[in-house]
């Protein structure tokens, strides 16, 4: 497993840079990993993130949008104007979650 | 008198209902099946429909010639389930007692889930082609078409037959070519996934079909809203997609009842265990087919295996044993590829699709993830084993409820250890 070092930590990775030992995670982390896609963090993204980590920890998937919808309460478009392009996919890399899995 | 009800006539509550009522005895256990519909439908054959391959006659037979003597049909629709008084409400008010509930309710294409997918361009320059209705109106829409930019898209998943918009992207090059029309339209084919489907191994395989045939690939495109005015798909990002003719696949969802009974996920699918496909949280109540939540693929060939496990555990919850059988997400799809080819994809949880022969190693004489004659074939056989076999629960002979590793060729790191849950 490829490591790296973020923020003065050195974490294990996966190929596209997400983290494979969620422990290794911290905020410190999480903004880095942010500058690093071009995103400084706000309170509106720490919220969406902290909700990825919060159902990621009771289901152990990372929550489709549908879920971030009706269950987060975050609209499509206000996710596209905080992580540009897939918030879904960007979100969870910052929140040290695993790439979301592709559906079947 | 015991009551086992199970709602929706599907192919998946169709085929519970001819098992079971082979294996309870009628003096003791009513069986009921709930539908709003008459009618049943060989979805598989809608895809046919448009290009004037099959008509009517072949996809359409009504519900009740599939239900063995001793089953009662109710053509109602549902309100909701009650799972703490252990009853089904109707719609017009009337309560269902059951002791097993077996939830068969599917899911279905909303097009209202996208802004602007129903409005004025609706069944007029955007269609599908997962009901009765938009495969005929489709058949119109082709039957019109001169030349422009003709637009496969896929709004998200999961959705029922992944592989479904595939072949109708290749099997509009076929028919468009045939028509002398291939060079006059642009074909495009546009999906949230960041390839042509959504296992690596035949994505590969299916995204270089798509290249040699000259479909243009838009990936990772998430519809947003559809344009009427200008014709176009708009993705979230802003990216723009402009269509003559889309046949789009909508969002699905499970059953309107399933969220008014409170019982499902965000889309209305039910929490199912993958294994026993017992309901989460209810001992009593089973789901099976389109209407679970269990990762594998919505398909009539899951619920047909799906059923052979549901079968046995219903039987052993009723003797008050522990569930014995595991369904291991065994799915089995054929994809029309055109010039009357097509590929055979054989799948489960563990294990992606990967290229082989079938059923029998070595002989075949079916192709896994190749391209042949005898595939296009295979597909076209299985209307014939829907109709007269697989509806009254006949097991398929080779085919086993159990994915089989043997003639495949597994790639080292292909094959998962098993998931929890």
């Amino acid at each position: 497993m490829p490591q790296k070092v973020i923020a003065g930590q050195t974490v294990e990775v996966d190929a596209e840079g997400y983290l494979t030992r969620p422990e290794q995670w911290n905020r410190a982390v999480g903004e880095a990993q942010a500058q690093e896609l071009g995103l400084t963090l706000t309170d509106a993204h720490w919220k969406v993130i902290e909700f990825l980590q919060r159902d990621f920890r009771e289901r152990g998937s990372v929550p489709g949008m549908r879920r971030l919808n009706k269950v987060g309460g975050f609209a499509t478009r206000d996710l596209y104007a905080l992580f540009p392009d897939g918030p879904i996919k960007k979100a969870a890399l910052i929140a040290g979650l695993p790439k979301p899995a592709s559906c079947v | 008198m015991k009551e086992l009800l199970i709602l929706g006539a599907g192919t998946a509550g169709t085929i519970m209902a001819n098992t079971l009522r082979r294996r309870l005895p009628a003096d003791t256990w009513r069986v009921r099946v709930v539908d709003e519909a008459a009618e049943h439908f060989y979805q598989p054959g809608f895809l046919f429909l448009p290009f004037g391959l099959y008509s009517e006659r072949d996809v359409v037979r009504p519900k009740r010639r599939f239900l063995p003597r001793g089953v009662e049909f109710v053509q109602a629709a549902v309100d909701r389930i009650e799972p703490d008084r252990n009853r089904v409400r109707l719609a017009d008010g009337t309560e269902l007692p059951y002791d097993v509930l077996i939830v068969a309710t599917g899911t279905r294409p909303v097009p209202e889930q996208v802004e602007g997918m129903a409005d004025g361009d609706w069944r007029r320059r955007v269609h599908e082609f997962y009901t009765f209705e938009g495969a005929r109106a489709l058949r119109e829409a082709l039957g019109s078409w001169r030349g422009g930019r003709l637009v496969v898209h896929v709004s998200e998943m999961p959705i029922k037959c992944p592989v479904a918009p595939l072949e109708f992207a290749f099997l509009a090059d076929w028919w468009l070519t045939e028509k002398g029309l291939r060079d006059k339209t642009e074909l495009v084919y546009a999906t949230p996934l960041p390839g042509a489907f959504t296992k690596p191994i035949a994505s590969q395989v299916l995204s270089g079909l798509l290249e040699r045939k000259r479909i243009r690939v838009v990936p990772d495109f998430a519809v947003g809203r559809v344009d009427n005015d200008r014709h176009a798909l708009v993705s979230w990002d802003e990216r723009e997609v402009p269509y003559d003719l889309l046949v789009t696949v909508p969002p699905n969802l499970g059953a309107d009842l399933i969220e008014r009974s409170d019982l499902g996920d965000e889309m209305n699918y039910v929490p199912t265990d993958r294994h026993t496909l017992q309901a989460r949280g209810h001992e009593n109540i089973f789901v099976i087919g389109d209407a679970t939540d269990v990762p594998t693929s919505k398909a009539g060939s899951v619920a047909h295996f799906e059923a052979e496990v549901l079968t046995e555990n219903v039987l052993a919850h009723l003797r008050g044993e522990p569930l014995p059988a595991r369904f291991d997400g065994h799915a089995n799809c054929f994809i029309e590829s055109g010039f009357g080819k097509g590929f055979l994809l054989d799948f489960n949880y563990q294990l992606e699709p990967v290229p082989g022969r079938f059923p029998f190693p070595r002989i075949g004489p079916l192709a896994l993830l190749g391209e042949s004659r005898l595939n296009h074939w295979g597909k076209l056989a299985f209307k014939w084993i829907y109709w007269h076999w697989l509806l009254r629960g006949r097991p398929i002979p080779f085919v086993d409820h159990q994915m089989s590793l043997a003639g495949k060729q597994i790639p080292a790191g292909a094959l998962k250890a098993e998931a929890v849950g």
